[in-house]
């Protein structure tokens, strides 16, 4: 997990002695741990920045010097580029709706006694454990290829044509494949929140005349909130640098209908071992990651109101 | 306890002296099943030279291609042996980051050792690295079928035969395709292929003066042909199919006819996972305008990066498993079909070898595969299926990428070209070409 999500806060231990009086001793002593974040998140922050303004090919040493913002030019004049903003984009929305909606509504499902509820949760839970790139393959080699595919097979018996899933639909393909890997985390995030709910809560609404569908909108959603922001805000992080998936399936193509940033800054630097593209495209990617969650925070930070 | 106070003492003093007297050489490969074969062999050089101690990295292809290339560009002697490509080899050797090699027994034989992969090893004359491996392309089609509609293959095919072929085996209700090719993008996937055909066309990726020329009717007409093709009687999803997807097809008996890697005959032949063993013939890669370039030369070697620690235990291990020794060692385990391909003239005289219905036709590809001169013209690179620049991983992989989203519908081929051509232009202007 990384470590980006909250500042450390310095909190004086409780009273109203230490408002009035910063407590030096105690600052002194978290120190150590506060410089050691901070070179952590720095060093290499800085110099990706420092390689990103330079040339810097570790197979051809030849080129070398100050490159202003060349590096940064020759990635977003390049003809992907809007295409891979847009993709990671929509890549990360799809994603998320899709495994909060169906994370809650499994959530809800798995909140109550049943047969073999143990099983059922393990099954829920595992495709998260599962490596991206196995998920990927075998998405792509037994599940929807389009001639030795399952899919492929029902819909033959079916009478229906096979499905090019990956050639026709490929952003939605990984989009399938990103969501069944992630609907796991969305889900044990949201059923452990959903278990701190008050069960007479619920009695009470209920008695009052409440239905199935009031009681979902009405007093589970609200006090799924902080959670779903949870889910939101790691997911996020995660996704936007999706890259596993569409390295193993499609790469990238067919033309650059698969590719994210992740995988164009993999694409365009990474596979020619040029450092200062490759660091220029990071530095985009930060850029980029800031600007999205800070979207994400005011939209939570509204819904989240009074919380 | 005391009383084993002071054996114990000696004996560890034995223990330390011995492994410092250990030399340990760390080899970094790709994890093909030759290579797993050669870890699993290696105990039998460990015999022989007691002071040696292997120590293997083995990864996927791409991953240790990564670490290689880092090793061995910044120097850190991270690996003895690294074993890389024949795209690899002069590139880093320009740079001065291998060693030669030079210190041969006297049976080892290297004129044995097939002179397209020695060429494509060395660098201004100098051998940089030893094969392991080595691969070209052919056409392999099912016999069977061929025999069934009354066909039969040319000894030198021209893709129009092809075309003629794949339209008369297609059979799309009984599920079998006439043809099926690569189309994953990548430098090493659809354009491994995509630049033998492009080749015989008559393309070329620069002129002389560095230019690129890919917005031209020659590859508007190479690649209208591979998406005709493909679109007609090729399977669907062929723009994410790779070596083993196709691979799949074939022994699930879903194509008739294939072209692609050399090695892929031993796997076709074996009755364990093929369906379709003993069915297939083998005949050479097409050509059409020019035979220059019409089938691919691929070598895995071992060299040895120049910040090696243990330099010369590391050419003692790389001599030992490309010699003919090593050979017959793995014919002994594995039987003949199973012996690293390509490498060596001997395997390909020995009858027992010759027995594989695709060894004639490797051997052949092998012998006239020539990466000094690929192309119908000159041109100022070598590689046959690469451009033998550190940028071609980048551009080609843009390039196969355009490719297949023309072969998948997405862009119109010329397009896909105009697109490449920007692509590659930028490319080389950014890596400072002309030089």
């Amino acid at each position: 997990m990384s470590a980006v999500t909250q500042e450390p806060v310095a909190a004086p231990v409780g009273g109203p002695a230490s408002a009035e009086k910063p407590n030096i001793l105690l600052a002194l002593l978290e120190t150590p741990s506060i410089i050691a974040l901070l070179l952590w998140m720095i060093v290499p922050l800085a110099m990706t920045i420092y390689f990103s303004f330079i040339r810097y090919s570790l197979l051809n040493p030849d080129i070398s010097g100050f490159a202003g913002i060349e590096n940064y030019q020759f990635l977003t004049e390049d003809e992907s580029f809007w295409p891979a903003i847009i993709n990671t984009v929509l890549l990360m929305g799809a994603v998320l709706i899709i495994t909060i909606v169906f994370g809650t509504l499994l959530a809800v499902l798995y909140d109550r006694e049943f047969f073999g509820k143990n099983v059922a949760t393990l099954l829920v839970i595992a495709p998260f454990f599962v490596m991206p790139t196995v998920s990927a393959l075998i998405w792509k080699n037994y599940i929807m290829h389009p001639v030795y595919g399952l899919i492929a097979f029902v819909l033959h018996k079916l009478g229906l044509p096979a499905v090019d899933w990956f050639g026709d639909y490929p952003l939605i393909s990984i989009i399938i494949i990103v969501s069944w890997e992630w609907l796991p985390f969305a889900f044990l995030i949201l059923f452990t929140s959903l278990k701190s709910l008050d069960q007479e809560q619920k009695e009470a609404a209920s008695i009052d005349g409440a239905n199935a569908f009031q009681l979902f909108f009405y007093i589970i959603v609200p006090h799924l909130q902080r959670a779903i922001g949870v889910v939101v805000m790691i997911e996020t992080i995660f996704l936007l640098s999706i890259f596993a998936e569409i390295y193993t399936t499609t790469s990238g193509g067919p033309g650059h209908a698969t590719t994210n940033l992740a995988f164009l800054v993999y694409s365009l630097g990474i596979q020619q071992f040029n450092v200062g593209i490759a660091s220029a495209g990071g530095i985009l990617a930060v850029i980029l990651a800031n600007i999205v969650a800070y979207f994400l925070v005011k939209m939570l930070a509204q819904n989240l109101k009074g919380r | 306890m005391k009383r084993f106070a002071s054996p114990l003492f000696a004996v560890l003093i034995t223990g330390v002296s011995v492994l410092a007297q250990q030399k340990t050489v760390t080899i970094a490969t790709v994890n093909n099943p030759d290579m797993i074969e050669l870890k699993k062999l290696s105990p039998k050089f460990e015999e022989k030279n007691p002071d040696i101690k292997l120590n293997w990295v083995i990864t996927e292809e791409n991953t240790i291609r990564q670490r290689i290339t880092t090793d061995v560009s910044t120097g850190s002697g991270q690996f003895d042996i690294v074993q890389i490509g024949l795209y690899e080899t002069p590139i880093f050797a320009k740079r001065g980051w291998l060693r030669p090699m030079e210190n041969f027994p006297a049976d080892y034989d290297l004129e044995d050792l097939f002179k397209s992969l020695r060429d494509g090893l060395s660098y201004q004359g100098k051998l940089y690295a030893l094969p392991f491996y080595g691969e070209s392309s052919m056409l392999m089609y099912r016999k069977d079928l061929f025999d069934e509609k009354g066909l039969k293959m040319p000894d030198q095919p021209k893709y129009e035969d092809i075309k003629k072929f794949a339209d008369a085996l297609t059979d799309k209700a009984k599920g079998v395709y006439g043809i099926t090719l690569r189309g994953k993008p990548g430098w090493g996937e659809n354009m491994a292929f995509l630049g033998t055909l492009l080749n015989t066309f008559g393309c070329t990726w620069f002129d002389m003066k560095w230019t690129p020329t890919i917005d031209t009717p020659e590859w508007k007409k190479a690649i209208t042909f591979y998406i005709d093709l493909m679109k007609a009687d090729g399977p669907p999803g062929a723009s994410a199919n790779g070596f083993n997807e196709n691979l799949t097809l074939m022994t699930s008996g879903k194509a008739a006819m294939w072209i692609d890697a050399t090695v892929a005959g031993g796997m076709l032949e074996n009755a364990k996972e093929s369906q379709v063993a003993g069915k297939m013939g083998y005949a050479p890669s097409p050509i059409e305008a020019t035979p220059n370039g019409s089938h691919w030369l691929w070598s895995w070697a071992f060299a040895i990066p120049k910040a090696a620690k243990q330099a010369e235990a590391a050419e003692k291990f790389a001599v030992w498993a490309t010699s003919k020794d090593y050979i017959k060692l793995v014919a002994d385990d594995i039987g003949w079909a199973g012996v690293p391909p390509g490498t060596r003239k001997s395997t390909y005289d020995n009858p027992e070898y010759q027995k594989a219905p695709f060894a004639a036709p490797t051997l052949q590809a092998m012998q006239t595969a020539d990466p000094t001169n690929p192309a119908i013209k000159p041109v100022p690179y070598t590689g046959i299926q690469f451009v033998g620049i550190p940028e071609f991983q980048s551009f080609g992989t843009v390039v196969g990428q355009n490719i297949s989203g023309a072969l998948a519908g997405k862009s119109s081929v010329d397009q896909a070209l105009k697109d490449s051509q920007a692509a590659v232009a930028r490319a080389v202007k950014q890596a400072g070409y002309p030089k």
